[in-house]
């Protein structure tokens, strides 16, 4: 069982402003493992340091202070240890108009990071490879969209696009930052499901970064409540939803709209 | 000619049409009327300035017959000293043609570099190259080439000092604009992604940045070459061009110079300005379609295109005040 831990995390960034230079302390102190088999969703407003999180799990940033641990051994920023690092952890982005890069085709996308990753070597293997991954995500027929370019297909599409990406150096952990937010609300459902099937069949760990309760409460086994920085919730994602002990959270799950509750008000009235 | 451009613009304006492109096909500007104008004006006055002089005599060769009118045995007449004007030209065509390529070149890959590496690389190295642009954007540059072509002895002033010249004085600007559509281009999630994939760095430059600026740069090297050929022009007029070379302004400043004007020798010096005129006026048109990749918007938004999609005056009325806001 691969586990990954962020230990004592801290991310300050520095913000010049006229003459005064200030911080801003995006993660404060935040620690949680993430294990393979599990889904742990994040949830917290905008600016509460979700994404933060998720680019510090990347490597896209490095922590100010505390440590990530990959297995229980610090990971590594360089060279040989980042590469078997991003063999494990691997990410899918928010916005799936901004991710694919617009001059490449799809199978560009995927086939870079199978030949990165040596799960494919020859231009035969590479074929397959995308093929299967496109297969995976329910792009088909393959070879259709393998030589389309992003702007050809829907959002929905694209993160699936998006999804085959990550999925293709066979990681064990996967990093999914509001992966449906900016799509239609009409196929949200399908492309969480996919997520959730693909968590399963691979025994993936996943961190699903949202702030919506209801499919975080959904897909998720642990709910992790971000505020200002900070973890101010934690616990199994049915206790968090329905008995909120943080101030935050119970303003969140009041906030969330409640069809049950209101047919009720209407009713009594 | 007429009737197939009508066409290609017909059935370019179906969306449904373009299904598979390559990756390249893409990066070309859609064919319209001002980019098949403007390549066909640009690839005559490039395909004479390389043949021309190839076919015709010594350009420096006199006779007796001065200020001669065109007619058969002088195409464009005769200068001062009998000297055959449509050879001049010809040769003058290929050495403004040399000095625009080479400044081109030169001024694209200085901007390249300077603009796309500094902001990539980030910090320090942006720092330092965005302030060398800054100061090499701020002097003066007709100036200096009078400085420096000054100061340079006469027979040392080849074709390439003036060309490294007009180069050196000329990218900054370019560099600018690079910079900061590279500053926007690397904080994009498909960089983000492309590192998160394990892209090594020198690649997420080549293979992922690049390819989308490759228009940009494009209109700049167009624009480089313009401004190269007027600058050109404009130092020989001042008497400060190559020296024993022919280019455009070196016939013009000659012509000048012998009086062309008061003695009514029109064909000495209208066809020297006309090619200029003519090959500044090509490359901005192609300039403007390579300016519809990068913006869309400017895309088939004329009135003859909109009455080409069926729509109603009315129609094409409230568009057009939209356009206005």
């Amino acid at each position: 069982m691969t586990t990954l831990e962020f230990r004592n995390v801290v991310k300050r960034y520095k913000v010049r402003g006229a003459g005064r230079s200030n911080e801003l302390l995006a993660v404060n102190d935040v620690s949680f493992t993430l294990e393979s088999g599990k889904t742990i969703a994040l949830v917290g407003q905008s600016g509460s340091g979700k994404s933060t999180i998720a680019k510090l799990l990347l490597q896209l940033e490095r922590p100010s202070s505390g440590q990530i641990l990959l297995d229980g051994r610090p990971i590594r920023h360089r060279g040989k240890g980042l590469r078997d690092y991003r063999h494990q952890v691997q990410m899918v982005f928010q916005d799936p108009f901004a991710s694919l890069n617009p001059y490449h085709t799809i199978a560009h996308h995927l086939a870079r990071p199978l030949r990165l990753h040596g799960r494919a070597r020859t231009r035969d293997q590479l074929e397959a490879g995308v093929a299967r991954l496109l297969e995976r995500v329910r792009l088909t027929p393959t070879g259709e969209y393998a030589n389309k370019h992003p702007h050809e297909l829907s959002g929905g599409q694209r993160q699936r696009v998006a999804i085959a990406r990550a999925l293709a150096p066979e990681p064990t952990m996967l990093i999914a930052d509001e992966p449906v937010s900016m799509l239609d609300v009409s196929i949200r459902l399908g492309v969480l499901n996919l997520l959730a099937g693909l968590q399963r069949e691979e025994n993936l760990g996943v961190l699903y970064i949202t702030h919506d309760l209801a499919t975080a409460r959904h897909f998720s086994d642990e709910i992790l409540v971000m505020y200002k920085g900070q973890i101010v919730e934690r616990g199994p994602a049915d206790d968090v939803i329905l008995h909120p002990q943080h101030e935050y959270t119970k303003l969140l799950a009041a906030a969330a709209p409640n069809p049950e509750l209101r047919l009720q008000q209407l009713a009594g009235a | 000619m007429d009737t197939s451009i009508a066409v290609t613009n017909k059935a370019g304006d179906k969306p449904t049409r373009v299904r598979r492109e390559s990756s390249l096909s893409r990066l070309l500007p859609s064919r319209s009327a001002k980019l098949i104008v403007g390549l066909i004006i640009a690839g005559v006055i490039i395909l004479w300035g390389i043949v021309g002089p190839l076919l015709v005599g010594d350009p420096h060769a006199i006779s007796t017959d001065a200020f001669a009118p065109p007619g058969p045995n002088h195409w464009l007449g005769t200068t001062q000293t009998g000297q055959d004007v449509w050879t001049q030209v010809a040769y003058g065509t290929r050495g403004s043609l040399i000095i625009g390529f080479v400044v081109g070149i030169l001024a694209t890959v200085l901007s390249a570099f300077f603009g796309v590496l500094g902001a990539y690389i980030g910090g320090a190295v942006d720092e330092g190259f965005a302030l060398f642009t800054n100061v090499a954007l701020v002097i003066p540059g007709l100036p200096l080439v009078i400085v420096i072509g000054n100061y340079v002895p006469q027979n040392q002033r080849g074709l390439f000092l003036i060309a490294v010249v007009l180069a050196i004085t000329s990218w900054a600007g370019s560099a600018r604009v690079l910079r900061s559509v590279t500053l926007s281009l690397r904080n994009r999630d498909y960089v983000s992604a492309s590192r998160v994939s394990g892209e090594k760095t020198w690649r997420v430059l080549v293979v992922e940045i690049l390819p989308n600026l490759i228009p940009v740069m494009a209109s700049q090297f167009v624009f480089a070459i313009i401004f190269a050929i007027l600058g050109e022009a404009g130092l020989s007029f001042l008497g400060l061009g190559a020296s024993n070379t022919f280019t455009l302004g070196t016939i013009l400043f000659q012509a000048y110079n012998d009086l062309a004007l008061t003695q009514g020798a029109w064909w000495w010096f209208v066809p020297p300005g006309l090619v200029i005129a003519l090959f500044g006026c090509a490359l901005s048109l192609i300039n403007f379609s390579i300016d519809e990749i990068i913006n869309p918007k400017l895309r088939n938004q004329t009135r003859a295109a909109r009455k080409a999609w069926g729509l109603t005056a009315e129609q094409i009325k409230r568009l057009e005040k939209e356009d206005v806001k």
